[in-house]
């Protein structure tokens, strides 16, 4: 086992996820299963090979940078219009610092 | 007019002869979808508002004698990770069950533009993470060519849609085989465009490296018509390809003679199902029409799933993190802190295939860990475009299956995540390379299920992959 069940609450905690004690169980399983054909990767020698992190095209260097002019931009209230709660222009989530 | 047989072509025809209004045609084709969508499950939503406004607009332009646009008055339907203004954004999931999109996504704008008119939202995967459509929040979609069977996924509705005839096109997003895999179950065309040639503002993030927007249809030049309105340079989608953009519909000349086709050995070898037969059938066809055909090595193949799995699974784990309770409007009840939020909400608001997801792509990039998997994935994606870039020196194009099966029955693979994977391995490679791809009907099994096939061209190159798919398509229906 690669993935033990306390790894997988390390995991979870990590990606601010709550699971379950079934779905960490599940999870330790799975991810295993999953891993284990992952492990497949290291039959490749990759020595020297440049990482791809992207899809490139041609284009200047400087090609995707736009002249600094003014455009529109969502309102206020159309960005807080799918807020769970907001208040005076703002989200709102429980308390951060305790007074 | 029978809405199930409409293509861009004959809702022209039938708007300049006033055969019927843009408005006529929208409300006609609203009535036929919400009658017929219960059998399927393919539409969230319908835009019925919307719709009306856009076809009274074509129907204004056509009064005046203007040009109302290359899409006027088609009905069209939108995967739900494409933000339409005002209508509700669900991306499949009970995290955004209440999510209205504030704008419009730029391919959005373009086809209304364009005088397209949107008459809905489509089912799908949640997040767009799937093989079958079953992991949509809000029901599975059936495949409309047999209701027992799944639609293929994620894009599952968009192809149940323009199958069943309840859209004349729509759209699908494809980050691993999403747009080809199901339109070869659902028997119609899906085309994933080269990465960069449609923007991807307003579409959902799954895994930004990889995620395409592209077109459903029940014939090419259709496809070709929809992509050609969508394609080219944004502003707003700083991955977005300056490159021009040729007349698709015109590349569709049936000059095909000579051309070179290539047929990848690793994608055959093994491939001894019903499925390889229909594709070998399609290579003889293409061959008959003076394609010259030959083998070619990919040698890299084998680990396109491995790879594809770490990089997706790590750019989800970080695109969906934005879904913490503060913005998106789920936020768990009573929460006792700020972390107690972020985790029951998303512990509550994803379903099992993005918690699986999203637990993966985080393991790969924690402490120790990275090099391990995700650079090691994307040194491997970079072998991969190397195989596409060596082959496409020896051809114009190349034929592969689309997926390794047909539709299969719902739940049969719901129980083996593993397994649900490996079935993506001939759409991954062309999704990491980030070359045009598309899959095209080319017959049904003993059972009366579709299989596609899937052609591939070079970079940008999606006017020679119309070439060939336009030229296939003539000769299928000719036999």
């Amino acid at each position: 086992m690669r993935i033990t069940e306390e790894r997988v609450r390390y995991v979870a905690d990590l990606a601010q996820l709550r699971l379950t004690g079934e779905e960490i169980t599940r999870m330790a399983r799975e991810l295993d299963e999953t891993l284990g054909h992952i492990e497949k990767l290291n039959e490749l020698d990759t020595t020297g090979v440049e990482p791809m992190t992207q899809v490139l095209f041609a284009a200047g260097e400087t090609a995707t940078l736009r002249e600094d002019v003014e455009g529109s931009t969502l309102s206020n209230e159309t960005a807080l219009a799918n807020a769970p709660n907001a208040g005076a222009g703002f989200f709102k989530v429980p308390l951060v610092i305790e007074r | 007019m029978d809405i199930k047989t409409l293509t861009i072509d004959s809702v022209r025809g039938g708007l300049a002869t006033k055969q019927y209004s843009a408005r006529e045609l929208a409300t006609a084709a609203l009535r036929h979808a919400e009658t017929e969508n219960p059998a399927t499950n393919a539409y969230l939503h319908f835009s019925a508002e919307r719709a009306e406004q856009s076809a009274a607009r074509v129907d204004e332009k056509l009064a005046r004698g203007e040009d109302p646009g290359p899409l006027a008055g088609v009905p069209i339907g939108v995967k739900d990770v494409i933000l339409v203004q005002g209508e509700r954004n669900t991306c499949g999931s009970k995290m955004l069950e209440k999510y209205v999109a504030p704008y419009d996504a730029t391919a959005i704008q373009r086809i209304e533009a364009a005088g397209g008119v949107i008459i809905g939202k489509l089912n799908c995967d949640e997040f767009a993470m799937g093989s079958s459509n079953e992991n949509s929040a809000f029901g599975p979609v059936r495949n409309p060519v047999d209701l027992s069977r799944v639609p293929g996924g994620s894009s599952g509705g968009s192809a149940a849609a323009v199958a069943q005839g309840t859209a004349v096109v729509s759209l699908g997003s494809d980050t691993g085989g999403s747009i080809r895999q199901p339109a070869s179950f659902c028997g119609v065309v899906g085309v994933t465009p080269t990465y960069g040639r449609v923007s991807r503002y307003g579409l959902v993030a799954f895994a930004s490296s990889l995620d395409h927007i592209g077109p459903f249809a029940r014939n090419v030049s259709d496809a070709a018509r929809l992509l050609q309105v969508m394609a080219g340079r944004d502003p707003m989608d700083a991955t977005s390809a300056f490159a021009p953009v040729p007349d698709y519909v015109a590349a569709m000349d049936g000059k095909v003679k000579g051309m070179k086709i290539g047929l990848p050995k690793e994608y055959f070898n093994g491939l001894s199902s019903e499925t390889g037969d229909l594709v070998r059938r399609g290579v003889s066809q293409l061959e008959s029409l003076g394609c010259e055909v030959q083998e070619v090595s990919m040698p890299n193949t084998e680990y396109a799933i491995a790879a594809y799995y770490v990089i997706c699974t790590a750019e989800a784990s970080s695109n969906l993190a934005r879904y913490d309770g503060v913005r998106y409007t789920s936020r768990a009840a009573n929460p006792t802190s700020l972390n107690d939020m972020y985790r029951a909400t998303r512990g509550e608001g994803f379903g099992d295939e993005c918690k699986r997801r999203i637990m993966l792509g985080t393991y790969v990039l924690s402490a120790g860990y990275y090099d391990a998997y995700y650079k090691k994935a994307q040194q491997v994606r970079a072998l991969i475009a190397r195989d596409f870039a060596n082959a496409f020196q020896q051809v114009d194009a190349l034929i592969a299956p689309v997926s390794p099966f047909p539709a299969f029955k719902l739940g049969e693979k719901l129980a083996d995540p593993v397994q649900m994977y490996l079935s993506d391995i001939y759409t991954i490679t062309g999704s990491l390379a980030g070359v045009p791809c598309m899959s095209v009907p080319c017959g049904k099994t003993s059972e009366g299920l579709p299989v596609g096939m899937q052609i591939l061209t070079n970079h940008f190159e999606e006017a020679s992959m119309f070439r060939l798919a336009g030229a296939f398509e003539q000769a299928s229906v000719g036999q």
